[in-house]
């Protein structure tokens, strides 16, 4: 037999191999290096891969081809943006999970234990942590460039499993945490369940699991459309599970409060982005030609999560779970650039994408300042008056909350704008009804809690903002840098996204 | 046209002094006053520069253009922040900082014992360059922004000293008043860009006249509400007496000189739209004949030596605006009063100002009394100025006036002959009021409260009076010597056709004359040779007793805008309550309760969780099949 040696553009796949070599150097730190100095070199290695990811990236952004890896990976311009943006993210993720006070001192001891506490006395850090990460980027920088359904499965469950563990890995509520990483990954695996059984129709339908094999059986329509029907609905419930578009949603919440604070900033971000970059992938290169049986589906689909996202948040105590809601929200709203099938929905998705991703970081970034002297206070009764007595963290905080709203000034509005626009240039009047009308709804819970900050009299609880380290400063300082910057002159991005983001077939 | 590069520098150094005074704080205290004057000196000096350039260009090249910034670009809608200096506008520039600088030098001294002198100088220098930006705006926008700048710094210097509740009160007045005119300018700006789809000056020139007289007549009428409401005319001129608040340089800067005529320059410099809408033309005329006898008859009741001259101001910027009413014959004329008075106008202010610092800050002029003696270059300044209003040649007033009466009889008909008849009227008035308080300060026994030692005002106050009272006397003859004036304007104004003499020019000027001479015997034989009382009488008949309550102007205003103006906002208070907050709370509340019934699906069993995402499922497929199907 004779063994044909695949064919790698290693350049295109550099970004990736880079941040995988990076998490393998992480488990041999944790393996071999002693302990006292895993936390410094962890950080430094999880940095410096994805910084020279980055850099890698930056190399070969205005490369595209279809054969980067023996036709499994495609390597274009809208792939870059979305590989980008998880990089720029995760950096700003990364200076959150290194403050290790969110993290328990060792995972695998039973809550409450004596083991528990001997390690706590012993002040060990969870710095597998990083590798974790990493390895979760890595999965998340394949998701959105896979071309074929086999690899989109991998990277599905690379980018899922180290979260399933993260989401458990939180400091205090232990047991909730721990509950909430189980919830995780039980629907996990149900939804890639789902997924894998559409990759079967799929195949049979098409006899082919490239994306663009697929796209010419439709086109051709040859297979057997019930085939492509169950295909299309299985392969959607595993991608909106991701994103939590309603009713795939439920673990969102729960595992949004239990994980640690700078994981759920993490995992808001940096997933929907990698998940969105997948989903337009599949609807815009192998579904566009079947849209007729999709779209409909779809836009009811996107409706009800923008409503429900933000009808359900309005009712919420805790500040996770009310961010966990916004961003089932800001899911339907995303979905409204998958259905506008357009280059300009792909454009508005790719801004919404970067810009909600790095509001959110920040976002939860100033979450894991708010604590008392038992950790983080979620509760947002608590959260009274923080404007009279930490007025710049309460300003930036609203400042993030006006760009989740879409109030102009900030990204989050351009970033509205544009998508909806699309949406409502391809026709879907319904979205954007429905858009404006939840945005409106949204709009009341976020300026709640900013009336709360700042026109309500303070509590006497202990409730009190930590002086945030410097790597945490950095995140929400650049964080909300962007937001405003995105808002008053998003122009040199929107002009970059739109010569960059396309698809190649 | 001619482009120029230095235009934006004559409003640029006084701003650049308020900035530096308002930023630079206590530490600009003992130099502040000084920067001011300078600034306003050299923007005086630059404005005369400008002149000789013009000067030495034909007539028709005169005017001077300058592009500053690309101010605002919306699709098709283009406005750049650009200037124009014309025949027009320079006449402003030249009164403004002229008169300006001469009220800084004024001021250093007047102002001296006031802790907060270099605010003052601050907002002084802020009013020069607002005004300056007002008149060299080339459009309605440039104009705008300039028309709200002298609307805050004439509300800052009115309630400059807010400790005095009353004159905080009053500023605020003005500031609401004004507001109603500022709509009228917005209005104008809004019909003109929407129908002619341009605000600079030169393109609705040049629309208006393909456009339709309505649109005409709604831009012109809204000018005239803005022209009234800056300038202080019927209905709108109920702010102007109590703006006599301020210090008294601020009154003979803004509230005579200069601001309370941007008005008239806006009628004036908006002439291509009155000439072909003929009913705001005459509305024009109205508001500027009823304001100038309102004015007058109010001025013969005052006791306040301001008051006095700030209803005088009111007359005769109503003078101004039936003159500029009146079409192509009296543009320039209106513009020759506005400068006359300019000068003789500010002079009396400064003069006043002097009185009332001699007279420890006493302004009722039945304390005062055989001020002459005592004050003498006050009392000749005052005097040259007094001549020049009221209409004695050969000062100035009596040039400008004469001709706006004559233009007045020469509108032809019925109409000439009315407005001939109010304007001599509005003469005899002026001469009555003018004489009372000049006899009542100076010349009449003194009937001086105990305590008082009047005395002569320091030369850095006297020297304004001396060089404005030079100009009260000479500007007229100048004015007028071979038409110069008129010939100056006409490239903005156009030239205007002989008219039919209703009567001859000597007819004119004697029966001016001849009113001037009954207004001011009656005056003479009423103050100068009976005994006044150092009270107000009480016994005095009706007329005086309403023009005392300045005419009712504020009950009118109470009773007509401000109580059912309040029946309206508590209307609108309760529609806004029950109809969009009730929407806005219907909205929440249903919004509540959908969100506690739906986070009841949030159980936190991931059975239930699996559960949904299957019935999702089966959902989805559901719904894909019949709609394929």
């Amino acid at each position: 037999m004779e063994f044909i040696a695949p064919s790698l553009n290693y350049a295109q796949l550099a970004p990736m191999l880079i941040v995988l070599a990076g998490a393998l150097i992480g488990v041999l730190i944790e393996a071999f290096a002693p302990r006292a100095s895993r936390f410094s070199s962890q950080l430094f290695i999880t940095l410096f891969a994805l910084v020279a990811s980055l850099a890698a990236l930056f190399q070969v952004r205005n490369q595209s081809s279809v054969d980067a890896a023996m036709g499994s990976v495609a390597f274009d311009g809208a792939g870059v943006l979305f590989q980008a943006s998880i990089l720029v993210i995760a950096i700003l993720a990364i200076f959150l999970i290194a403050d290790q006070e969110n993290f328990t001192a060792l995972a695998a001891s039973v809550p409450g234990s004596d083991e528990e506490r001997e390690a706590v006395q012993a002040d060990l850090r969870v710095t597998e942590v990083f590798p974790l990460t990493l390895f979760a980027i890595a999965g998340m920088l394949l998701f959105p460039v896979a071309s074929d359904l086999i690899t989109l499965f991998v990277a599905l469950e690379m980018l899922s499993l180290p979260l399933y563990l993260m989401a458990g890995l939180s400091r205090r509520r232990r047991l909730m945490s721990q509950e909430a990483a189980l919830k995780y990954f039980l629907l996990g695996a149900f939804a890639s369940a789902f997924f894998l059984l559409g990759i079967a129709y799929l195949y049979g339908y098409s006899g082919s699991i490239t994306l663009s094999g697929i796209q010419e059986s439709v086109v051709g329509g040859a297979g057997n459309d019930v085939f492509l029907l169950l295909g299309v609905a299985f392969i959607s419930v595993g991608l909106l599970f991701k994103v939590g578009a309603v009713p795939f949603h439920a673990w969102s919440p729960d595992v949004y409060q239990g994980a640690p604070t700078a994981i759920t900033g993490f995992m808001a971000a940096a997933t929907k982005v990698a998940a969105f970059g997948a989903i337009l992938r599949i609807f815009y290169v192998s579904f566009a030609n079947a849209e007729w049986q999709w779209r409909p589906a779809m836009v009811i689909i996107a409706i009800i999560t923008m409503v429900f996202g933000s009808v359900v948040a309005i009712t919420q105590r805790d500040v996770k779970r009310m961010l966990a809601y916004s961003s089932i929200a800001h899911a339907g709203f995303l979905l409204a650039g998958v259905i506008a099938l357009s280059k300009s929905g792909l454009e508005a998705s790719i801004f919404y994408l970067f810009a909600y991703g790095v509001a959110t970081v920040g976002a939860f970034g100033i979450v894991t300042l708010v604590r008392d002297s038992s950790g983080e206070v979620g509760d947002l009764n608590r959260w009274s008056g923080l404007g009279k007595r930490s007025p710049l963290l309460a300003s930036t905080f609203a400042l993030f909350l006006l760009a989740f709203a879409g109030i102009p000034l900030t990204s989050g509005f351009i970033g509205k704008f544009s998508i909806f626009s699309a949406a409502y240039e391809s026709g879907s009047t319904s979205i954007l009804i429905a858009g404006v009308l939840s945005s409106a709804i949204a709009a009341f819970f976020y300026i709640r809690v900013i009336v709360l900050m700042f026109f309500k009299d303070s509590v006497e609880d202990g409730t009190s903002v930590i002086i945030p380290s410097a790597l945490t400063t950095i995140t929400i300082t650049v964080s909300a840098a962007v937001t405003l910057i995105l808002g008053i002159y998003p122009a040199p991005l929107i002009d970059f996204i739109a010569t960059t983001a396309t698809f190649i077939r | 046209m001619t482009t120029s590069t230095s235009l934006g520098y004559l409003i640029a150094l006084p701003l650049a002094g308020s900035i530096i005074l308002l930023l630079a704080g206590r530490k600009a205290d003992k130099w502040g006053h000084l920067l001011a004057t300078a600034l306003s000196a050299s923007s005086f000096g630059l404005g005369l520069y400008q002149l000789s350039q013009m000067l030495r260009l034909e007539p028709e090249e005169r005017a001077f253009t300058q592009k500053l910034f690309s101010w605002i670009s919306v699709g098709t809608f283009n406005v750049d922040a650009g200037l124009l200096l014309d025949q027009l506008s320079i006449c402003f520039v030249l009164l403004i900082t002229g008169v300006g600088t001469l009220i800084h030098i004024y001021s250093i001294s007047y102002m001296s014992h006031d802790r907060d002198r270099r605010r003052f100088f601050a907002y002084l220098n802020l009013f020069i360059a607002a005004m300056l930006l007002l008149v060299l705006g080339d459009s309605y926008l440039n104009l705008y922004v300039g028309w709200e700048g002298v609307g805050l710094a004439s509300y800052l210097l009115i309630g400059f000293w807010n400790q005095k509740p009353a004159y905080a009160t009053a500023s605020k007045k003005a500031f609401v008043m004004n507001r109603i005119g500022d709509m009228g300018l917005s209005f104008a700006i809004m019909i003109a860009f929407a129908t002619l789809g341009t605000v600079t000056f030169a393109g609705v020139k040049e629309a208006s006249e393909s456009a339709s007289t309505a649109t005409l007549t709604g831009i012109g009428i809204m000018l005239l509400i803005a022209a009234a409401g800056k300038s202080a005319q019927f209905p709108l001129q109920a702010w102007l007496g109590d703006a006599m608040a301020g210090p008294t340089p601020v009154s003979a800067l803004i509230h005579a000189a200069t601001m309370v005529t941007a008005g008239v320059y806006l009628i004036t410099r908006s002439n291509f739209i009155f000439d072909a809408a003929p009913t705001a033309q005459l509305l024009v005329v109205i508001v500027g004949a009823v304001t100038l006898i309102f004015g007058a008859l109010i001025g013969t009741a005052k006791d306040d030596i301001k008051k006095a001259l700030a209803a005088s101001t009111m007359s005769q910027i109503g003078y101004m605006t039936l003159a500029a009413g009146l079409g192509p014959a009296g543009y320039a004329i209106a513009i020759m009063h506005l400068l006359t008075h300019g000068f003789f106008k500010a002079g009396m202010f400064l003069g006043a100002g002097s009185v009332m610092h001699g007279m420890k800050d006493q302004v009722n002029m039945r304390r005062y009394g055989a001020l002459g003696k005592f004050m003498p270059i006050t009392f000749v300044t005052f005097g040259l100025g007094y001549l020049a209003i009221i209409g004695v040649p050969p000062f100035a007033g009596f040039y400008s006036k004469d001709l706006i009466i004559e233009t007045a009889f020469n509108a032809g008909g019925v109409k000439g002959i009315l407005l001939g008849s109010m304007t001599l009227f509005g003469a005899i008035l002026t001469a009555f009021y003018m004489t009372r308080v000049m006899v009542l300060t100076f010349t009449s026994p003194e009937r001086w409260e105990e305590d008082q030692h009047p005395h002569e005002s320091p030369i850095l106050m006297w020297l304004p009076m001396v060089v404005l009272a030079i100009g009260s006397v000479t500007t007229g003859y100048l004015f007028t010597r071979g038409d110069a004036l008129v010939h100056w304007l006409e490239p903005v104004f156009g030239e205007h056709g002989e008219h039919t003499e209703l009567l001859p020019h000597k007819v004119v000027s004697a029966l001016a004359i001849t009113a001037v001479i009954i207004g001011a015997s009656i005056a003479l034989v009423k103050y100068q040779f009976s005994e006044v009382d150092a009270e107000a009488p009480n016994k005095v008949s009706i007329l005086t007793r309403l023009a005392r309550k300045d005419l009712l102007q504020d009950s009118f205003n109470e009773s007509v805008f401000m109580r059912p103006g309040q029946v309206l906002t508590r209307w609108l208070v309760k529609g806004d309550d029950n109809v969009v907050d009730g929407t806005v709370r219907l909205v929440g509340r249903t919004a509540l309760g959908a969100g506690a019934e739906l986070r009841r699906t949030q159980t936190g069993f991931a059975r239930s969780y699996s559960a949904l995402i299957l019935i999702g499922a089966l959902v989805l497929i559901a719904g894909i099949w019949v709609i394929t199907q």
